[in-house]
């Protein structure tokens, strides 16, 4: 794992003085509340409903047991004793005072995380697979990537003040695990003509109020390339992305009115005028970096454990988390696992402070230290040998974090909503809470399948409801907190935006719309069929039957 | 209609009313009720004086109603800031907030 070398230590705490000193002169009164804004955004402190707001960037959702037990404490000592991940790899606290934020950044510091491009139109933490390094249908690991990345857009001269925010996401496995169609740049690692990878690279996808689906700018860039063909991309839409307008000032809007095309002849015009000489990372700086990403030593082990076979036999509560959560590792004898931050009840991301330090510990018993965070708002032990199942098993269930529920209904994201969020239009977080007593029941989960609801309390969508293959938006209806509801959004390879269905519903019906969305399903399903097949055959006339048919 | 004062304390960005005796406070029962265009002025005045001094920060006047002599946030979202907690109840919609 990548570990600050001493350039970055130094710059990491002059920051932390630097807004220490700038939250003193907000208190004695040298700045106005006008002109601290601008800076406590750009290390990450909003004003949210309650309270002021943190966020924490966890680089490409990689955490060190040692940077967890730091959050957690910061939660215990600073916070209420939570904090909230995010579909965005970032941790937020809801409720840190700005007296103490000097304190709280220090702290982070300590063990080499921040709050700095968390916020403001710069280039935000880059998001990436939870499963790198252990999945076994990887191309290749896109950390060290994400890391050129992170390393390049920091403090980046040039792209500090964009047009609008702009997030990258990277994955190199077959499968899309970290929805790179629905970001500014997403880059897809892939195998080139001459066998080599390279990156896929789409452009101009997004959320928010007009939703897209990043589109190809480019179907193979040679990896060495990869700084300065981004850097070409950023160009273009610094120079040309709109200023006038906060709503048409992301790089998808300047995409889709120029076309894919006219932008990409920009885009290669820069490039060609700027690569040979520009940014692109020396051979052996290169090498530097994917050196601190060697995966672990991990000894091959038999694939069958029969104490494994046995308490699945006999438990099925084990057998039910062990289908979901525990995932296929490319060494023989371990395998990933999730662990669920969706227990019914609970707000969907949410992890107190006790959670934090036993995953921390569990981390350093069984995952070789290391420990990610998925854009699915869960954590991820990386790397567990299939003997220590059992034991892992049983000291989550102690504490309640072994829901079987990983990619199915109950695997919501959900973002703040109303209840936290300064921006919102409708509470999210009891609407999560009623759907997952309504699906409580395993079974009923099980014979559903894979399906990933999402769920924003505004038109912002950081709950990602457009890609949801069931979405639901909060929208405020004169005083009313009205649910608008999507159906065949896709996050995955093959990604879609989901189309509204109809009419808004109140908030009690909510959980009686699900059902019947995910019954009609059922009765149209074919063998095999997932529910976003069952959507792409069957369209939107039954589930419109059935939701407003009797109206 | 009624309306009140409400603001973000700075130090800790708590929820806060201005209250009948001039100070903020957490609790929106004891918000002081302006009824007029000019006495909400007037809290607006006091309020803007309590930023200058750097007390308070996001200073607006909020209409209420008053049920029984209680003070009723009216919105959904001022009835969460009031409470300064969120609404994970078990039955969240039937609790009034
Ligand atoms: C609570 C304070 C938050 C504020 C003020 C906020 C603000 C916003 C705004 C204004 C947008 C729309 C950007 C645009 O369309 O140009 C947005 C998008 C987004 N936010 Fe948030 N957000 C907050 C919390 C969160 C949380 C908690 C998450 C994760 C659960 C999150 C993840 C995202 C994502 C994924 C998007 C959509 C991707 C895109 O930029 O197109 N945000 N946010
Ligand atoms: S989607 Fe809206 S309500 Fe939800 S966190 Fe984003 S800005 Fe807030």
């Amino acid at each position: 794992m990548y570990r600050y070398d001493e350039f970055d230590h130094a710059f990491v705490r002059e920051r932390v003085a630097e807004f220490k000193d700038q939250v003193e002169r907000r208190l004695s009164g040298a700045l106005t509340e006008e002109e601290f804004r601008p800076l406590r955004l750009r290390n990450g402190l909003y004003l949210q409903l309650h309270a002021y707001m943190l966020r924490i960037a966890i680089p490409y959702g990689v955490l060190s047991p040692r940077q967890l037990r730091q959050l957690a404490m910061i939660g215990r000592r600073f916070d209420r004793g939570y904090g909230h991940f995010t579909t965005r790899q970032n941790l937020q606290f809801n409720w840190v005072k700005l007296v103490d934020i000097p304190d709280v950044l220090a702290a982070l510091a300590e063990v080499g995380m921040h709050c700095i491009q968390t916020s403001g139109n710069c280039v935000r933490n880059t998001t990436s697979d939870p499963f790198a390094a252990a999945a076994n249908d990887e191309l290749e690991d896109p950390r060290p990537w994400c890391e050129m990345l992170r390393q390049w857009s920091m403090l980046h001269p040039e792209f500090n003040w964009l047009p609008r925010k702009f997030k990258i996401a990277v994955s190199g496995a077959a499968e899309d695990r970290a929805a790179t169609a629905f970001h500014d740049i997403g880059l897809r690692i892939v195998r080139g003509p001459d066998g080599e990878n390279g990156f896929r690279v789409l452009v101009g996808g997004g959320m928010g109020r007009t939703p897209y689906v990043g589109q190809e700018i480019r179907p193979f860039l040679k990896k060495e390339h990869l700084l300065s063909y981004v850097e070409s991309i950023l160009r273009v839409y610094n120079l040309l992305g709109r200023r006038d307008n906060i709503y048409k000032a992301r790089i998808k809007i300047l995409v889709n009115q120029l076309g894919i095309d006219t932008f990409r002849e920009a885009v290669e015009a820069d490039w060609e005028a700027t690569h040979k000489s520009a940014v692109d990372l020396p051979e052996d700086e290169q090498r530097r970096i994917l050196s601190y990403f060697a995966p672990p030593d991990l000894p091959p082990q038999p694939a069958r454990d029969e104490k494994v076979g046995a308490r699945r036999e006999t438990d099925p509560a084990f057998a039910n988390w062990y289908k979901h959560n525990v995932l296929a590792h490319r060494v023989p004898g371990y395998s990933s696992v999730v662990i669920s931050l969706k227990e019914p009840g609970r707000t969907p991301g949410d992890a107190s402070s006790d959670a934090m330090d036993l995953v921390a510990d569990l981390a350093e018993r069984f995952s070789q230290d290391e420990l990610r965070v998925s854009y699915t708002q869960n954590l991820i032990l990386p790397h567990v040998a299939i003997a220590d199942i059992p034991a892992l098993y049983d000291a989550l269930a102690g504490a309640d974090l072994a829901t079987g529920n990983n990619e199915l209904l109950g695997d919501m994201i959900c973002c703040p909503g109303l209840d936290y969020c300064n921006l919102a239009n409708a509470r999210s977080i009891p609407i999560a809470k009623e759907i997952a007593k309504r699906f409580e029941d395993p079974a009923r989960q099980e014979v559903i399948g894979q399906l990933r609801l999402n769920m924003s309390g505004c038109i912002n969508a950081c709950g990602h409801h457009h890609s949801g293959n069931i979405g639901i938006l909060g929208v405020d209806k004169k005083g009313t907190e009205l649910y608008q509801i999507t159906l065949g959004g896709n996050p995955k390879d093959d990604a879609s935006v989901g189309s509204i269905i109809g009419p808004g519903f109140r908030a009690e019906a909510v959980p009686d719309v699900i059902d019947t969305i995910v019954n009609t399903y059922l009765e149209n399903r074919d063998e095999g069929e997932s529910f976003l097949d069952t959507w792409r055959r069957v369209g939107a006339p039954p589930f419109k039957e059935a939701l407003y048919g009797a109206r | 209609m009624p309306s009140v004062i409400t603001a973000n304390r700075l130090t800790d960005g708590i929820v806060v009313y201005l209250a009948s005796d001039g100070e903020w406070t957490e609790q929106i029962a004891e918000a002081r009720l302006a009824d007029t265009d000019e006495e909400i002025k007037a809290l607006e005045a006091e309020a803007e004086k309590a930023v200058q001094e750097r007390l308070v920060i996001s200073v607006y006047p909020m209409p209420i109603a008053l049920n029984d002599g209680a003070v009723d946030p009216l919105s959904v979202r001022e009835r969460i800031r009031a409470a300064h907690r969120t609404t994970l109840t078990k039955d969240w919609y039937d609790v009034p907030l």
